[in-house]
């Protein structure tokens, strides 16, 4: 009786799972699987597709290539650490010291902006920042400047959408990581003669540690495969890394180039990732809890 | 003497709730001084504001003679140990203690000298790189209290810290913190809803009761001669009588009680006949059975409704005679009343000194 149960429940299950499986193993893991092999193999002198380990080379033989994924990893990186220095001021505002009955309010005023798409966003910061946008036009109406500058295409730009679009996934961990910071640790602090700075240094921080670093994994993964801000709000001459997979890809045609930059941009950031974990003394299981 | 600490017409209002209502007192040097009231009272109110995590409403806080209304909490010479510790659990027993010495900026040496020393007066030696959720309640207690000693506070402030621990533990502690205090000299001021750690501990004491102070007194004066029928009450266990005034003499009064009873009892000032009173008589007042020779007792019966036997501080309940009040009896522990059985109709007299009498209030 018992074991038909289970086996109706194991039925159950699988009847259920598969759609899922299916999507999982024929939409990622193959197509991925599909993209691998194809790292692995280029023409060589004759014109034939053989395996080797070229693409790869490529990317350490030409400075273009690891040039660009440098930049756009540190760029990444100030981005993360741009997002918290604004986000820990804002997590903290509402966790301690807004009145709990507006916390809800205020956390869903910071969710409003990713509403719309981030398509949208960015031609929203575009109509601001142009050469002939709002911000020019009233710098110009109030006097303040004689000439219109234009503001969009630099790289500063550039980091401001991407703060802007990262906000949302470093404030929500800094809220609950500030929320289970106990207030009588702050006042303790401050009791025994610490200034903000101390108290900011010695208690919040180390307290937040853990969001901290699963707010700027997040943050740094999301703006290294951003495609659609740099593209439309970056500089000219300056690639991000993912439009040179894109151009590889699409402009160049050389799909196996293209997924083994794909394969890099994912191991390289890994790396990176890790590095940041043990230089913040942290393990993957406690800061994705 | 010097005035450590002294707070005039110190109010607190929290939107329309008035926390703490124009408190005044003041604290010697080297007083162990305790606040007493139930929870919700205002005691916490009160100390974070002399702390100055709270500012108040109204009124004056000094500290050896220097007012501390706008000083920020970082900038006053008193320390506060919270209800639950609060101790940096992201630091070791070593950095906790340090903290407060480092925001000072004193040298490596110094500090690391300061923390042991300190951890051996509160017997924790080699204690300083264990973390803090290793530590027992007690130990952790301890910390809090080296914590803020370490940097020598002209009054250390104490927030139930009693609070969380266990029975037994809470009363080794108890003892403990009064021969810590009168070791280090330093002035406590305690705040509580336990009455027997504000007994057991302090110097003075002071009553509190929905934001008032109802009385400050030395713990004897506060049993034997509560001021307010909230102290009488509070502070150790009572019976309560409601009645009448039937006659009044000077500062002695005869009282008939709702349950009929006449009771002969001083007064401390006197009473129109007809008011309506409350008698409050403490469980040991009452003598058993008491001999019949001596003269100038209240003497009534009562019937034994059960025996609660708890060591030296056992007590009769007993109903009296035809009523249905409850009363308290002291039952001590010296062979002599053992015969005493439930439903046994026995006599209870009682000296006219020990009853405290108070005018109804109108609530
Ligand atoms: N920040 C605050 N805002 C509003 N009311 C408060 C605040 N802090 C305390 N109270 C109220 O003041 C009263 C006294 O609180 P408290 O001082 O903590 O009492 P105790 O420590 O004696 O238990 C309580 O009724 C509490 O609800
Ligand atoms: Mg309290």
């Amino acid at each position: 009786m018992k074991t038909e149960i289970k086996k109706q429940f194991r039925w159950g299950l699988l009847f259920f799972l598969t759609p899922v499986l299916l999507w999982l193993i024929l939409l990622i893991v193959l197509p991925q699987i599909d993209l691998f092999v194809m790292s692995f193999r280029s023409e060589n002198d004759a014109g034939e597709m053989v395996w080797s380990i070229t693409n790869y080379l490529n990317f350490f033989h030409e400075p273009i290539y690891w040039l660009t994924f440098v930049r756009t990893a540190t760029y990444s990186i100030l981005v993360a650490f741009f997002t918290f220095v604004i986000a820990l001021p804002v997590a903290f505002y509402i966790t301690k010291v807004v009145k709990p009955r507006f916390q809800g309010s205020l956390t869903l005023l910071l969710l409003l902006p990713f509403w719309v798409s981030e398509m949208v966003r960015v031609y929203g910061w575009m109509i601001l920042l142009r050469e002939s946008g709002v911000i020019n036009h009233f710098l110009l109406k109030l006097g303040l400047m004689t000439e219109p500058i234009e503001m969009l295409y630099r790289d500063s730009t550039m980091i401001l959408g991407l703060v802007y679009t990262s906000m949302l996934f470093m404030v929500v961990p800094l809220i609950s990581v500030l929320d289970s910071l106990d207030d009588s640790l702050i006042e303790a602090a401050y009791d025994l003669g610490a200034n903000m700075w101390s108290i900011l240094f010695k208690i919040i921080i180390p307290h937040a540690t853990p969001g901290i670093v699963s707010g700027s994994i997040v943050v740094f993964m999301l703006t290294l495969g951003n495609y659609l801000t740099p593209n439309l709000m970056g500089g000219k001459n300056s690639l991000w890394f993912t439009e040179q997979i894109y151009n590889q890809f699409i402009a160049s045609f050389n799909w196996n180039q293209g997924s083994a930059f794909g394969f890099l941009l994912l191991f390289l950031s890994s790396l990176v990732i890790w590095i940041g974990l043990k230089l913040s003394r942290q393990t993957l299981s406690k800061v994705v809890q | 003497m010097d005035i450590d600490l002294s707070a005039q017409n110190v109010t607190k209002v929290f939107e329309e709730f008035t926390a703490v209502d124009n408190v005044s007192f003041e604290v010697e040097n080297g007083r162990f001084f305790s606040i007493l009231g139930p929870s919700g009272c205002g005691k916490t109110t009160l100390l974070r504001m002399i702390a100055g995590l709270t500012e108040p409403t109204k009124g004056r806080i000094e500290i050896r003679g220097e007012n501390m209304i706008g000083i920020s909490p970082n900038k006053r010479p008193v320390n506060l140990i919270f209800q639950h510790l609060a101790l940096f659990p992201m630091m070791d027993v070593g950095e906790n203690i340090a903290f407060g010495l480092q925001r000072r900026g004193e040298g490596r040496e110094t500090i690391k000298r300061k923390v042991s020393a300190i951890l051996d007066s509160v017997d924790l030696s080699g204690f300083d790189k264990k973390k803090i959720e290793q530590l027992s309640g007690g130990q952790q207690q301890r910390v809090a209290i080296a914590r803020c000693l370490v940097l020598e506070p002209t009054v250390l402030l104490l927030d139930e810290p009693l609070g969380a621990l266990d029975l037994k533990l809470r009363e080794q502690m108890k003892v403990e913190l009064k021969k810590l205090q009168a070791k280090i000299g330093t002035t406590f001021v305690y705040i509580t809803h336990d009455q027997s750690e504000a007994m057991v501990m302090s110097d003075y004491v002071a009553v509190m009761h929905n934001g008032k102070f109802e009385q400050i007194d030395t713990p004897q004066n506060l049993y034997n001669k509560p001021q307010t029928p909230f102290v009488a009450q509070f502070v150790g266990d009572n019976n309560i009588w409601s009645g009448k005034i039937r006659k009044a003499e000077g500062l002695s009064a005869e009282i008939e009680t709702d349950d009929g009873s006449v009771f002969k009892t001083k007064v401390d000032k006197a009473l129109k006949p007809g008011l309506e009173v409350n008698l409050f008589l403490r469980p040991e007042a009452m003598v058993i059975e008491p001999d019949k020779c001596i003269e100038d007792l209240n003497r009534f019966e009562v019937i034994v409704k059960s025996i609660l036997f708890d060591g030296a501080n056992s007590r009769l309940l007993a109903n009296p005679v035809n009523a249905n009040t409850e009363i308290l009896i002291a039952l001590p522990q010296n062979r002599q009343y053992d015969y005493i059985q439930i439903n046994d109709k026995i006599e209870i007299g009682w000296n006219k000194k020990s009853g405290i009498c108070f005018k109804k209030n109108e609530d």
